[in-house]
C-alpha cells in the first residue's frame, strides 16, 4: 500500500480524525488512476518551459504511487512554478511569495496522514523565503520539496535571482549579476538535520522521475533541486549542458537515484555514497559540472512531527480537564 | 512632608501608639510594592492580591515593569513591582494614586513619585539601610531623594527590613519580599492562615524548607508592623462573592483557547504577548493541543494558516510589530477565506515602541493594514473575564464566516490580575470535528450564497473536494480569474459576510442614561477606568454616560442613533491624537484617536477624543478631568496629570 494511507506514520497524533476518515469511503482508493487523471486545467506556462516537464513527472509519480488525490496536498508560493498546484487534481494551496514552507509545515504538523509536497522557485525558496527554507530543513518534516530553479525571476519578467550566474544580465542588473550565485545544495547540506538532498534536471525526464520517486519514498524533508530552463529569460544557462551530456555527471550508488537507461548518454559517472555528508558537500560545490543524483540521505534524522506526541481527548474530556485547571486559579 | 525621618523606635510613646493603632476605614485602598528587578516584589504583590481576593475584596493587580530584565540597581526607571488596588466592591481598574507604597530603595519610589503615581497623603514604608550605607554616593542619593520626596506631604516611615531579615536569613535579598508581605498582612488585617496557604501555593515547586523560611520572614514582618506602626487599614470584603477565579488576561486568553477547542498555538516570542504561550506551553499538551514556536512571526501565522486549511483550529498570538509582519498572510487568509484567530496583545508603538507598556494603537492597522479591500472581524475584550470568553466567540465566528478574527487586547489586560466569576464550561464551545464527508461532483469551494457571502469549506481528505486555494482573484471553483466581474463579485461576497455578522450583533448597553449632555465611548481595557470616572461625574450631578464597544469590525449597530441623543460625544483611548491647542493644529488637520476617526466616518457625528500615550493604564481621575473639560456646568474637580 502506498505511503500516506491511514494506518501508517503519524496517525497516532490524530487517531480521531484518522478513524473518521477511515469510515468514509474514499472514492479513488480502489481504482488505479493514470497520470492524466491527476491533471486539471491546461497549464499556462510558455512553450518550452521546464515547468511542463516537472508537471508531467509529478503526474506520473502520483499515478505510479497511486496517491489518493484527496489526501495529497501541493503547497506553493508565488512565481511561474508555483502555479503548478492549479494544474493538478489534488488539493492545492497557492500561497504567497516565499511562504510555501510555513503553510506546508502547518498542514503536515496536524495532518501527518496527508501527502504533502511543496513547490517553489529559486526566488521563492532561496531569496524571500530563505529563512523558512533553513528552518524547514531543520524541522525535517515529511514533506517532498521541489525547488524549480531557472536562475531567474520570470513571472515578474527577468530580474536577477540568488541563483543567477555571476555576470548574467537581467533587467535589474543589466551589467550582469554582481555576485557569485548562492548554491542551494551546499546551503541545504550545511543545515543541521538535513536528511535528503538531490539534484536533477527537467530535460532528463527519467532521472527527474526517479529522483522525485526517491524523494517521495524518504521519510523526512526531501529537498530536490530541479535545474530548469526558462525559454524566455534564461534559455542559455543550461542549454550547453542539454546539448553536451559531457557537462553532466551522474552520482551513482545502490542507494542513490537509479540511472538505468541513461548509461549511453551520460558517461560521466561518480560513485558517491549518500551517507557521506562530507563527500556530498564537496561534490555539491559547482566546478563546471552539473551533478545529478542523490547527494545525501539520512533516514535516522529526527522529524519534528514525530517529536510532538499529543494525547487525544473528546471535547467533554477536555472540558473536564479544563475545569480542574480552573481549580488552580480558584479564589 | 511630615515625619521625614520617622524611624519607629521602641520608645514608650511609639509603643503606646502602636498598641492602639489608628484604624483607617476605607472603601478602597491602593498599595504599591516597588523594588529593583529580581527582589521579589511581584511575588509579594501577587500573594497579597490573591489573599485579598479570597477575603472577599475586589482586587485589581497590575505589574509595574521596567523594559529591561535587569535594569541598573537602585535606578529611577528601574522600578519593578506591583500595584494592588483592593476594594469593598468589585475593582475594575488600577485606580488613580497609591495610598501606601512599600519601597525596597529610595530610587524606585522616586520614580513613582515623578510619575505622579502617589497620593499626597501617601504612606511610604521604605527600607532604611541606604541611609547608613558605607558608600558615600549611596548615602548622598538617599538624602537627595528624601529631599525631593519632601515636596509632597507624604508620610515616610523608615523600616529596617534588611536588618530584621538578617536575623533569620543570611541573604536578605531573597526574602525581604516575604517580610513586606507580613507587614502588609498586619496593616490590612489579612488572615494569616490564608497568607500561609498562598505562600505554599506560590512556592509549590520549591522545598518545604524554603516555605518555612518564607513563613518565618512573613511573620517577622507582621510582628514588626504590629509593634511599630500606628495605623491599620480596614477595607471590608464582600460577604459572598460566589465561586471566583483569579488570573491575568494572558492566562485567561490561554484558557479561552483551550475552552474553544483550539488545536494549535503557533507563535513567535514577543512582549507582552509571550506569556500566553508560556501558559499554554505548560498545559496545552495535556489537552492534546500544541504550541509551535516558529522561526519568525511570518512563519508563525503561516503554520497556523496551514493547520487551519487542513481542518484544525489554530491561532497565533503576537503584539504590534508581529502583527505588522503578519500583514500579508492575514490578507491571504481573508482572500482564501481561511478561518483563523489572531490575538494581538497591544503595546506602545510605532516600531519597537514601548515593549512592556500599554497602548491601544493598533486598531487601525488591525483593520486596514492589508492591500485592497480586506474585510475581517476585529473584537476587543474589555475585562480579564472577557479575555477568556472572547476566544470562544472568535473561534466560532472565524469558522462560521470563514474569516480571520483579530482579538485586540493590551498590556494592561495581559498583566492585570482580577478575580471573576468562575466560568461554567460548556462543551458546545468546542469546535466540531471537521466534516470529512465526500463532496458531490462539480461543487466548488467558494459557491457563495449571494445573499450572505457564506460558502462551504472543503478540507484535504474530503473526496471530491479537490481544489487549489489561491490569494489571486478567483471564481467559485477557486480558479484564477482576472476578469472584472469576478473580482467585483469576490470582493462583494467577502464584504457581505461582515454585514451579515453585523446584523446578528446587539446595540451595546449604555452605562448611565440613554440621553444627556455627554457620552464617553471606549474600547478594550479602559472600560473599568471610564465607568468609574463616569460614576464619579454622575455622582457630582453631571449628565454623563458611557458606552464600550467590543466589536470594532463590523461595528455594533445603532451607534449613530445613540450618539445623536447626546449633546457631545468623545472617545477615551490610549493612542496618540493631536491636542487641539497645539501649534498648527486645526480642526481640519487634527489627527484624532483611532476609534474616534472610525466613528466619525461611520456615524457622521462630530466625535471628539481624549487620548494619552503615557505607557500606563488610564486613571479614572484623568478621565474625570477630561469629562469636566467637556461637560457644560462642571466645576473643575480634582483630576490626574494630563
Amino acid at each position: 500500500m502506498p505511503r500516506g494511507h491511514f494506518g501508517e506514520g503519524g496517525c497516532s497524533v490524530i487517531p480521531f480524525a484518522s478513524s473518521l476518515l477511515d469510515c468514509v469511503s474514499c472514492s479513488t482508493e480502489d481504482k488505479h488512476l493514470g497520470p492524466a487523471d491527476y491533471g486539471s486545467s491546461v497549464p499556462r506556462w510558455c512553450p518550452g518551459c521546464g515547468d511542463h516537464s516537472v508537471l508531467t513527472a509529478v503526474q506520473r509519480l502520483l499515478a505510479d504511487e497511486n496517491l489518493p488525490p484527496e489526501r495529497t496536498v501541493f503547497v506553493s508560493g508565488i512565481g511561474c512554478s508555483s502555479r503548478l498546484p492549479h494544474y493538478l487534481k489534488t488539493y492545492g494551496f497557492h500561497g504567497i511569495h516565499g511562504r510555501a514552507l510555513p503553510i506546508a509545515t502547518g498542514v503536515k504538523l496536524h495532518r501527518p496522514d496527508l501527502n504533502v509536497f511543496a513547490v517553489m522557485g529559486d526566488g521563492d525558496c532561496c531569496s524571500i523565503g530563505a529563512g523558512h527554507w533553513i528552518h524547514a530543513i531543520r524541522y525535517n518534516m515529511d514533506i517532498t520539496v521541489l525547488l524549480l530553479d531557472n536562475c531567474i525571476y520570470a513571472l515578474t519578467k527577468d530580474q536577477t535571482s540568488p541563483t543567477t550566474p555571476q555576470g548574467y544580465a537581467s533587467n535589474t542588473q543589466p551589467k550582469g549579476s554582481w555576485l557569485p550565485p548562492l548554491n542551494p545544495l551546499t546551503v541545504t547540506l550545511g543545515v543541521t538535520n538535513a536528511s535528503f538532498v538531490a539534484q536533477t534536471a527537467e530535460w532528463v525526464p527519467s532521472h527527474l522521475f526517479e529522483t522525485l520517486k526517491a524523494a517521495r519514498a524518504h521519510r523526512g524533508f526531501s529537498f530536490v533541486r530541479i535545474l530548469q530552463r526558462c525559454p524566455v529569460f534564461t534559455p542559455d544557462i543550461f542549454q550547453k549542458a542539454v546539448r553536451d551530456p559531457g557537462q553532466i555527471e551522474l552520482l551513482v550508488h545502490d542507494d542513490g537515484i537509479p540511472t538505468a537507461g541513461l548509461e549511453n548518454l551520460y558517461k560521466n559517472r561518480q560513485a558517491h555514497d549518500p551517507r557521506d555528508l562530507h563527500g556530498a558537500r564537496r561534490l555539491a560545490e559547482f566546478d563546471g559540472k552539473f551533478r545529478l543524483g542523490l547527494f545525501f540521505k539520512d533516514a535516522s534524522a529526527p522529524r519534528y512531527e514525530e517529536t510532538r506526541h499529543l494525547p487525544v481527548h473528546t471535547a467533554q474530556e477536555r472540558m473536564d480537564l479544563l475545569d480542574r485547571e480552573f481549580d488552580r486559579y480558584a479564589v | 512632608m511630615t515625619d521625614t525621618t520617622t524611624k519607629p523606635a521602641r520608645t514608650s510613646a511609639s509603643a503606646v501608639a502602636a498598641a492602639n493603632p489608628r484604624i483607617i476605614e476605607a472603601r478602597e485602598h491602593t498599595v504599591e510594592i516597588v523594588s529593583d528587578s529580581g527582589e521579589g516584589a511581584q511575588k509579594c504583590g501577587q500573594i497579597f492580591g490573591a489573599v485579598s481576593a479570597k477575603m472577599g475584596n475586589g482586587v485589581w493587580t497590575v505589574e509595574i515593569i521596567p523594559a529591561e530584565i535587569q535594569p541598573p540597581a537602585r535606578s529611577v526607571a528601574g522600578a519593578s513591582g506591583n500595584r494592588i488596588r483592593i476594594g469593598s466592591g468589585p475593582v475594575t481598574n488600577w485606580g488613580d494614586e497609591a495610598h501606601l507604597v512599600v519601597a525596597f530603595n529610595e530610587q524606585v519610589v522616586l520614580g513613582r513619585h515623578r510619575l505622579e503615581a502617589l497620593a499626597d497623603d501617601c504612606v511610604i514604608l521604605i527600607e532604611d539601610m541606604w541611609a547608613s550605607h558605607p558608600d558615600e554616593a549611596v548615602r548622598a542619593a538617599w538624602t537627595a531623594a528624601i529631599e525631593e520626596l519632601s515636596s509632597k506631604p507624604y508620610r515616610v516611615i523608615r523600616v529596617p527590613m534588611e536588618e530584621r531579615c538578617l536575623t533569620l536569613v543570611e541573604n536578605a535579598r531573597k526574602g525581604k519580599n516575604m517580610f513586606v508581605l507580613g507587614m502588609l498582612s498586619c496593616i490590612y488585617g489579612r488572615d494569616l492562615q490564608r497568607v500561609k496557604d498562598q505562600i505554599a501555593h506560590q512556592f509549590r515547586k520549591k522545598s518545604q524548607e524554603l516555605y518555612e523560611q518564607n513563613v518565618g520572614l512573613m511573620e517577622l514582618g507582621h510582628a514588626w508592623a504590629a509593634e511599630n506602626l500606628d495605623f491599620r487599614v480596614n477595607v471590608p470584603g464582600m460577604a459572598d462573592t460566589g465561586e471566583m477565579v483569579v488570573m491575568n488576561g494572558n492566562e485567561a486568553i490561554g484558557m479561552g483557547c483551550v475552552a474553544s477547542g483550539m488545536d494549535l498555538c503557533s507563535m513567535y516570542p514577543i512582549t507582552p504577548a509571550t506569556s500566553v504561550s508560556h501558559y499554554l506551553s505548560e498545559v496545552f499538551e495535556k489537552f492534546g493541543g500544541m504550541v509551535h514556536q516558529a522561526e519568525d512571526e511570518i512563519a508563525a501565522i503561516g503554520v497556523a494558516i496551514g493547520a487551519s486549511y487542513a481542518g484544525k483550529t489554530a491561532f497565533t498570538v503576537t503584539s504590534g510589530p508581529g502583527l505588522a509582519l503578519k500583514t500579508e498572510f492575514i490578507g491571504l487568509a481573508i482572500m482564501a477565506e481561511i478561518p483563523l484567530v489572531i490575538v494581538n496583545v497591544q503595546r506602545g508603538g510605532p516600531s519597537t515602541g514601548l515593549p512592556t507598556k500599554v497602548e491601544q494603537g493598533d486598531l487601525l492597522s488591525a483593520l486596514y493594514a492589508q492591500p485592497g479591500d480586506a474585510p475581517r472581524v476585529v473584537i476587543a475584550p474589555a475585562t480579564i473575564e472577557e479575555c477568556f470568553h472572547v476566544v470562544v466567540t472568535a473561534r466560532r465566528i472565524a469558522e462560521a464566516f470563514r474569516t480571520p478574527v483579530i482579538i485586540l487586547t493590551d498590556a494592561n489586560l495581559a498583566t492585570g490580575v482580577q478575580p471573576f466569576a468562575r466560568p461554567k464550561l460548556d462543551v458546545r464551545w468546542h469546535a466540531s470535528p471537521p466534516d470529512q464527508s465526500p463532496v458531490s461532483a462539480g461543487k466548488g469551494p467558494f459557491e457563495w450564497d449571494t445573499r450572505t457571502g457564506l460558502s462551504e469549506r472543503f478540507i484535504p481528505g474530503q473526496a471530491g473536494g479537490m481544489h487549489t486555494l489561491t490569494g489571486l482573484s478567483h471564481d467559485e471553483k477557486s480558479r484564477v480569474a482576472y476578469d472584472a466581474a469576478t473580482h467585483q463579485r469576490g470582493c462583494a461576497m467577502r464584504s457581505r459576510k461582515l454585514a451579515v455578522l453585523q446584523q446578528t450583533l446587539k446595540t451595546p448597553e449604555i452605562h448611565g442614561d440613554a440621553a444627556g449632555d455627554l457620552l464617553v465611548v471606549g474600547w478594550g481595557s479602559t472600560k473599568g477606568a471610564i465607568e468609574e470616572a463616569v460614576d464619579r461625574a454622575r455622582a457630582e450631578g453631571l449628565s454623563v454616560s458611557s458606552v464600550h464597544l467590543r466589536f470594532l469590525s463590523p461595528m455594533e449597530p445603532g451607534l449613530g442613533e445613540m450618539f445623536r441623543r447626546f449633546k457631545k460625544v468623545f472617545t477615551v483611548e490610549i493612542n496618540y491624537s493631536d491636542d487641539p491647542s497645539d501649534p498648527f493644529i486645526t480642526d481640519e488637520n487634527r489627527r484624532r484617536g483611532q476609534l474616534s476617526w472610525m466613528l466619525r466616518a461611520q456615524t457622521l457625528v462630530d466625535v471628539d477624543c481624549w487620548t494619552r500615550v503615557f505607557g500606563e493604564p488610564l486613571r479614572p481621575g484623568q478621565i474625570l478631568q477630561a469629562i469636566h473639560d467637556r461637560c457644560p456646568g462642571a466645576t473643575s474637580g480634582k483630576g490626574g496629570a494630563l
